[in-house]
């Protein structure tokens, strides 16, 4: 236990040194790939998932049994009804 | 109903579904297969102990980085597009797609992406086993990840192990090791993992075959052709037996794809598997007013169906105008007609239940919840089928055949013809004539978009094939569908087309670029 403890500092810092060092002299198509990697997630995550992507349910329903009840309705349509 | 609904609204959300998802894949397989290839590579390095191994293992590897790193993520957008798009299939599917995609994300997205980076930067501060370990990892990693999505599609090509709970509108998992261990997931997971390894292994001889063509790199190539031929060889071998079973439980559990891959209208025992066929609008139409199709030439090989899928030549293979009249009794697979029949008895019974929720008819829902949904007789026999009470004719049932046969037969093609590419660049190696070979060089480069164009056809064949389910006898896509406008999704539809094809773009230029560097010294 006691072990663990003197151990666990020193290890975080192996990780984050091995990252640091990692990143920091990363080759130059690393570079480019992890620009266009930022880019990609922001436009995934935060262009396209809020104003393109909200989830349909969640935001013309406010609750679990409203949600059910709509889709109950949409799938029990019978092919006579819809027309 | 699937003629009547806002067609341009279901085709533009399939298109808009399509277009991502191949993209997506194309950047999956080569994650795949070149993930092995340089942990093989790497292997023999370290067993080795040759620097030439080293350098031949860091080129490879920079190319699957590339690949990897633009690739990631790309596949979200897809489960997007599930709560935009698909919001009552995404509600009635309920945790049976969650629960693969949660353990995707948990178990091999951290181990992958934990590896990865010893991968990368892990190159003279871990030991080499360490750093072996972690190149496998990875690769074990990229195609675990690959097992829970095709889980998840493979339930719904064969909805199995879950209860339709009608209070929720939402399928329950009752059964994990019923949707991990599904036939068609099983055969599924086999046959697109191995068809990644044989891309992968394509790529490196066509990139190689590249640089043997420019007299550079002769030894590094040479070995590299060497190394994926062999894994290549024995992935499309695999990849031919992996189809073969899938065909065998495909004509059990989709015999309307089955039926519409092969183009096949009338069943017969001693059935034929058609090697090459051309096909032709038929004056007889199906129903009022399907399209029938006939071949204007074929090469049949006579018996080869029947035995595929039942391992006799006596064994009767329904066409598709026997599933829509009659079934086949002997397999158990009920008539289109049949199916509607009770289709609309189960969707009958939940029109029921919703009418009694909305009264508050406590006593009804008891009665209709245990005389029907607790029934297993009730949910095997009639809502096992429920999705046949949203079609109107029984030939809504039958997808685009030549789509279906096409798709199916360039890819079975391309597929024999890389077994071919295979062994002739091992023979030619072995005969010291690779270098020499300037028609087999050109050949292997020629494979690389080839193999895409096969990878992707795959998943023309099982998705195009299957329709008109997302979710297979229960959901038709018409039924899964958002009721949105349909120019919100023609503008994320071009929207996805740019920053898709500009991904691809920055991934060829930047993989080209490396490729022309070459390995560094």
């Amino acid at each position: 236990m006691k072990k663990t403890e003197n151990d666990s500092p020193g290890l975080l810092k192996r990780i984050f040194r091995f990252y640091y060092e990692g990143f920091t002299n990363m080759s130059s198509w690393g570079r480019k790939v992890w620009i266009i990697i930022i880019i990609k997630l922001f436009l995934i995550f935060v262009v396209l998932k809020i104003f393109f992507f909200p989830d349909f349910l969640k935001s013309n329903y406010e609750s679990d049994e409203q949600r059910s009840e709509y889709v109950l309705d949409q799938i029990t349509k019978t092919p006579e009804a819809d027309d | 109903m699937i003629e009547t609904a806002d067609l341009s609204l279901v085709d533009w959300s399939r298109a808009q579904f399509a277009l991502t998802a191949m993209y997506h894949w194309l950047f999956v397989p080569l994650t795949l297969g070149l993930s092995f290839i340089v942990a093989i590579m790497e292997t023999i390095y370290v067993k080795t102990g040759r620097e030439e191994w080293k350098r031949m293992t860091r080129f490879w590897m920079t190319l699957f980085g590339i690949n990897f790193a633009i690739g990631v993520a790309t596949g979200i957008i897809l489960e997007f597009e599930f709560g935009t798009n698909w919001s009552n299939y995404s509600w009635f599917v309920g945790d049976i797609f969650g629960a693969p995609l949660a353990i995707e994300g948990i178990l091999a997205f951290f181990l992958e992406s934990t590896f990865v980076a010893v991968m990368f930067f892990g190159w003279d501060k871990v030991s080499r086993k360490f750093h072996l370990i972690s190149t496998w990892l990875v690769a074990v990693g990229a195609n675990l990840s690959a097992l829970w999505i095709l889980v998840a599609n493979a339930w719904m090509q064969n909805p199995v192990g879950m209860e339709f709970n009608p209070e929720t509108a939402r399928n329950e998992m009752v059964d994990f090791w019923a949707v991990l261990f599904n036939p068609v997931a099983v055969d599924k997971f086999l046959h697109t993992i191995f068809s990644g390894f044989l891309l992968g292994s394509v790529f490196v001889m066509g990139v190689s075959a590249w640089f043997l063509l420019k007299k550079r790199e002769v030894w590094l190539s040479k070995m590299s052709i060497l190394v994926s031929a062999i894994f290549g060889l024995l992935s499309s071998l695999m990849v031919a037996f992996t189809g073969d079973t899938s065909a065998r439980t495909l004509a059990q559990v989709q015999p309307m794809k089955f039926a519409a891959m092969e183009a096949l209208y009338e069943g017969s025992d001693d059935a034929g598997l058609v090697a090459f066929g051309i096909l032709k609008k038929s004056e007889e139409k199906l129903g009022i007013e399907k399209e029938g199709h006939d071949f204007v030439t074929k090469i049949n090989i006579p018996g080869l169906l029947s035995i595929m899928t039942g391992g006799s030549r006596d064994v009767f293979v329904p066409g598709i105008k026997d599933l829509l009249a009659v079934g086949d009794s002997a397999r158990g697979i009920h008539s289109v007609e049949e199916m509607m029949a009770r289709g609309a008895f189960a969707s009958e019974i939940l029109n029921d239940y919703k009418r009694a929720r909305m009264m508050n008819d406590e006593e009804q829902i008891k009665i209709l919840t245990d005389e029907f949904f607790s029934s297993k007789e009730f949910m095997n026999e009639s809502f096992r089928y429920f999705g046949y009470a949203s079609l109107n004719l029984p030939e809504e049932a039958v997808p685009n055949v030549p789509i279906a046969f096409y798709s199916f037969h360039i890819m079975v093609m391309l597929g024999f013809f890389f077994i071919l590419v295979c062994v002739v660049a091992l023979f030619l190696l072995f005969r010291d004539k690779l270098t020499g070979s300037k028609w087999f060089l050109w050949a292997a480069i020629i494979s690389v978009p080839l193999v895409y164009i096969a990878s992707e056809l795959g998943w023309v064949v099982a998705e195009m094939g299957r329709q008109p389910w997302i979710i297979q006898d229960l959901m038709p896509v018409s039924v899964a569908v958002t009721k949105l406008s349909t120019g919100s999704v023609i503008t994320t539809f071009i929207l996805f087309a740019l920053l898709f094809t500009a991904l691809l773009a920055a991934e060829v230029s930047i993989m080209l670029k490396q490729i022309k560097t070459g390995p560094k010294h």
